[in-house]
């Protein structure tokens, strides 16, 4: 499947695995790269050091390209911003914020820029600041949501920049990146499928809650507080929102969700802690390898696009 | 410099005119978040003629700090 997007990044196929915080370590990251996407180490708040090992055990385990997610807010993201460089990653995607400080550096060194925006106006503010694309996300994705839905998102990024755009929040199976081709997009980027495949290093818990959740199973917390994150519906969203509609205040509502993530994803508490997963979890039924995965999306996408001139 | 700042807050963020005061604060007394403010500040650039790196945003939390901003960065 060529497009700008795997020339661009010299990959097989325009799927990007999300750099999901403590989800998108390197044995996921690797095994996507490996079966011809782009497979992403997600640095979220992680010290620059552990992100140095993850890049060097992804080599390990694969010669093909991979990337980095930067969690701008980071109190790390200077260090881990240099690591990328220093390490000889060629793709960083950005989250949280403007990567503009550190775009001089990488372009320099080679690194291909592609920030996750979740507007026109910061995906025109990337391309000006020199991005090689863009992840339009919509708010169907899991963590940190923003307010569009892909839907309405991604033709309007499209419309609005010269750069390709991959397109997120949503997509699970061929029908959903063949619709996001259908809206311009050049690339989509999943997140949700990913964590319930075997090379996952996710609590088989929290893979399970994913297996199993319905259409309706999510919620996003934090609205209040100018940070939505979307999660399964579980005891700690239901606490949450229950606090949060009764107007408690940020410091109270944190206390709820601090080391969330990490509770569910490492020690598998899925009462108690936060299960991120976007909308699309209820078309996710089946634990699978990255190897699986990926032929199956390439399969229904070629059912649907091939010949159409989307892709080559 | 004040007034035209304040017609693009209200018509960009579409907040009412009188509560954006000289002093209001754009997170706790508009509402606005990070996303709301990047369309201010593409708006306020093309307007205006400045550039207004990012890491200069985390400043600019009232609305007094853009009008000062403005004032001395353009040319």
């Amino acid at each position: 499947m060529k497009t700008e997007i795997t020339e661009l990044l010299g990959i097989e196929y325009p799927i990007i695995q999300g750099g999901m915080a403590w989800v998108a370590e390197y044995h996921l990251a690797a095994a996507v790269s490996e079966a011809g996407g782009l497979g992403l180490i997600g640095a979220a708040s992680a010290p620059a050091d552990w992100v140095r090992e993850q890049i060097r055990k992804a080599k390990e385990l694969t010669q093909k390209p991979f990337g980095v997610n930067i969690m701008l807010m980071s109190p790390y993201a200077d260090d881990v911003a240099k690591v990328i460089v220093e390490e000889g990653v060629k793709v960083v995607t950005t989250g949280a914020g403007s990567p503009e400080k550190y775009m001089k550096m990488w372009k320099e060194a080679g690194v291909k820029v592609i920030p996750v925006v979740a507007s026109v106006a910061m995906a025109k503010r990337m391309q000006r600041a020199g991005a090689d694309a863009v992840v339009a996300e919509g708010c169907e994705s899991g963590g940190h949501v923003g307010e569009s839905t892909t839907m309405a998102l991604v033709p309007q990024v499209v419309d609005a920049v010269e750069i390709p755009v991959i397109a997120a929040g949503g997509i699970a199976d061929g029908r959903g990146i063949a619709a996001a081709f259908m809206l311009g997009a050049r690339g989509v980027q999943m997140g949700t499928h990913f964590v319930v495949t075997t090379e996952s290093q996710v609590h088989e818990n929290y893979k399970d809650m994913i297996i199993h959740a319905k259409d309706i199973d999510t919620r996003v917390t934090g609205r209040t507080t100018g940070h939505p994150v979307r999660a399964l519906r579980n005891d700690m969203t239901k606490k949450y929102l229950a606090l949060e509609n009764s107007g408690a205040g940020f410091e109270e509502l944190e206390l709820l969700t601090l080391g969330g993530l990490r509770k569910a994803v490492v020690e598998g508490d899925v009462k108690n802690g936060s299960v991120m997963s976007g909308q699309i979890a209820g078309l996710v039924k089946e634990k699978m390898s990255c190897q699986e995965l990926i032929q199956k999306l390439v399969t229904e996408t070629d059912a649907l696009l091939k010949g159409t001139g989307m892709y080559e | 410099m004040f007034e035209k700042i304040r017609e693009m807050i209200a018509e960009n963020l579409n907040i009412d005119m009188n509560t954006i005061t000289e002093g209001a604060s754009f997170k706790e007394d508009l509402g606005v978040d990070s996303l709301d403010l990047f369309e201010l500040v593409m708006a306020l650039e093309e307007e205006f003629g400045v550039e207004i790196p990012t890491e200069d945003l985390e400043e600019l939390t009232t609305v007094g700090a853009v009008v000062k901003y403005v004032e001395s960065h353009q040319e």
